[in-house]
Parts: structure tokens; C-alpha cells; sequence
């Protein structure tokens, strides 16, 4: 039982560091709302523009999920994908030890 | 932390990609060794490539008001070593690369150097440290996964501020407005990735301390 709790309080710390910056931000969104929670790895990008302005990307992807819906179909995927074979992974651990003590 | 596809210039992406190949190439020929003496790991091989997947798809609200993504190559490069990572954290940039336009073909090398290599070594490091210096288990997993995720992405700050250098402020004044985006951003995923990778680890630990023990991860006394 020491481990489950020592688990579950893993998770909650982890839930409250991904929702703290959800509250705090929501209050005082105001204009800049359209910006925020963008992705990083664009926002690089803005700034890759602003330091060398006449850089064109050589090469674009080959190919680009149709709509954000898509993307976040895929995203999704990729993470129950993970997740289902790491729970497949625990459960049969754990058999595996009950039948052996 | 993914360099987007065409943003780097093309030298960069050929010298990173050049960089970055003997490590996969290692990764590769210590996996099969592994795979090859012991057998019954492979299935945690599976769970280290796995637990990778899950993280690098989770983008994550911070602080900074933007979003990033843990990379979940700590567990693995503890388990089994830092260049195994490379290979799987590879497999998982090519994925995103092909089928979310997420990353990029001609920058794989570059994200392949951050996330699969100089995150898994720094963790490896830091949990090898730490248990030469006496901290519990759990404490230097934690440890390891927070700051290989960090130096994952200030990595990504470094690469493109060689690639892109500010006009006034040089390389340094493009490290720090790239290292404003990335890093800061980072500091909260970090000790996320940190915690899940302690809640993981844990639960594999109490399941499977002997394999554990046979990979070397965690002392025969424990």
C-alpha cells in the first residue's frame, strides 16, 4: 500500500504542475489569448524570422496531417500506443510475481 | 524541442546528422548484444521505447504560457544505456517527422542529437552520480529524467542559436532568446518527466528487481 500511495501522490503533483499554469493563465488572458499555450517549437520559428528575416526553409515536410483534428488523432495514437503496452507490460508483472510468491 | 523540417541550414543538418550517426550506429549493435545475452529483457526494451512515445506526444501547458512536450529517454538510457536510447528516441523522431510534420527529415540529426543522445547520457550520468554519492533510488531517477529533459532542450537552444546567431547580439544573444522559449519553458515539464519517470521506474522496481539487478541498474543488496 506504501507504494500505491507514494504513486498516487507522484501523479498529483504531476496534475497540479500541468493545471497551475492553466489557472494562472485563463485570468488575465485578454488580448494575448490567441497566442497562449502555443507550441514551442513555433514560436522558435517567430524567432528564427525575426533574427534572420530573409531565411527560407529548404525543405518542407512530406507529408502534413490534413487538419489539427487529424494531428491530435495521430497524437493520440502515438500516446495510447505507448501507454497500452507499458500497462500490458505492469499487469503482466505483477502476475507473474503473484504466482511466484 | 523538434527543429522544424527545412530550419536548419543545410550544412548544419548534414554536420549534426554526421555527428549524431555513430551513436545510433552503437546504440544499434549494443541493443542486439543485449537482446542477444539477455532475452528476457526485451520486453522492457519495449516499455523504455514505449514510455518515449507516450511523453514526446504529450504537449504540456507551462508556466511561460506556452507549450512543450516531455522526451521520456531518461527511463530508457538508465535501463539500458545511453546509446539504446538514441536508436528508439530516433525511431520516435522519424514518426513524428513522417507522420505528424512534427520535426523533419533534414533536422533529424539535430533532434536526434538532442533528444536521443545528449538527454540520455546527461541522465545517465546524473542517476550513475547519484548513487555513487549515496542518494536513494528513486530520488536519482528523478534526478536523471529532470535533467536530461533539460539539457535535451537546451541543446535545441544551442543548435539553432550556432545556426541562426542574433545580428547585434551574436551567438550569445541568440542562445538566450531561444533559451527564453525553450528552457524556461522546460524547468516545470522537466520535473514532470522527473516524476513520471520515478512513478515507472518505481512500479517496474517492485515487479522486477531481478531484472533490474541483471541490467545493473540497482544494486544485488536491494
Amino acid at each position: 500500500m506504501k507504494h500505491i500511495s507514494q504513486n498516487l501522490l507522484l501523479l498529483f503533483a504531476v496534475i497540479i504542475i500541468t493545471a497551475a499554469p492553466l489557472i494562472g493563465f485563463n485570468k488575465n488572458a485578454g488580448e494575448k489569448a490567441a497566442a497562449l499555450f502555443s507550441g514551442a517549437d513555433e514560436q522558435a520559428v517567430s524567432v528564427i524570422e525575426e533574427l534572420s528575416p530573409g531565411y527560407e526553409p529548404w525543405f518542407t515536410p512530406l507529408w502534413e496531417p490534413p487538419s489539427t483534428e487529424i494531428q491530435s488523432l495521430l497524437f493520440a495514437l502515438q500516446a495510447a500506443l505507448g501507454a497500452g503496452f507499458i500497462g500490458y507490460y505492469l499487469g503482466l508483472s505483477r502476475h507473474k510475481n503473484k504466482r511466484v510468491s | 524541442m523538434h527543429i522544424m523540417e527545412g530550419y536548419l541550414p543545410l550544412s548544419h543538418a548534414v554536420g549534426w546528422t554526421v555527428v549524431s550517426a555513430p551513436f545510433v550506429i552503437h546504440g544499434i549493435k549494443r541493443l542486439q548484444h543485449k537482446v542477444r545475452e539477455k532475452p528476457e529483457t526485451k520486453i522492457l526494451l519495449g516499455v523504455a521505447g514505449a514510455f518515449a512515445f507516450v511523453l514526446s506526444a504529450l504537449k504540456l501547458p507551462s508556466v511561460t504560457g506556452s507549450c512543450s512536450h516531455p522526451t521520456g529517454t531518461g527511463l530508457g538510457a538508465v535501463l539500458f544505456g545511453p546509446t539504446s536510447m538514441s536508436v528508439l528516441g530516433m525511431v520516435v523522431l522519424l514518426f513524428q517527422a513522417l507522420l505528424l510534420a512534427h520535426g523533419g527529415i533534414t533536422t533529424l540529426g539535430a533532434n536526434t542529437f538532442s533528444m536521443a543522445i545528449v538527454g540520455p547520457f546527461a541522465a545517465f550520468a546524473v542517476y550513475r552520480s547519484g548513487l555513487k554519492i549515496g542518494l536513494p533510488v528513486g530520488i536519482s531517477i528523478f534526478l536523471a529524467a529532470t535533467l536530461g529533459d533539460l539539457m535535451t532542450y537546451m541543446t535545441t537552444s544551442v543548435q539553432l542559436a550556432l545556426a541562426f546567431p542574433d545580428p547585434v547580439g551574436g551567438f550569445a544573444g541568440a542562445l538566450l532568446k531561444f533559451s527564453a522559449i525553450f528552457a524556461v519553458t522546460q524547468i516545470p515539464l522537466a520535473v514532470s518527466e522527473g516524476l513520471l519517470t520515478a512513478l515507472v521506474f518505481s512500479t517496474i522496481r517492485k515487479y522486477n528487481a531481478r531484472e533490474l539487478q541483471e541490467l545493473n541498474v540497482i544494486g544485488k543488496e536491494l
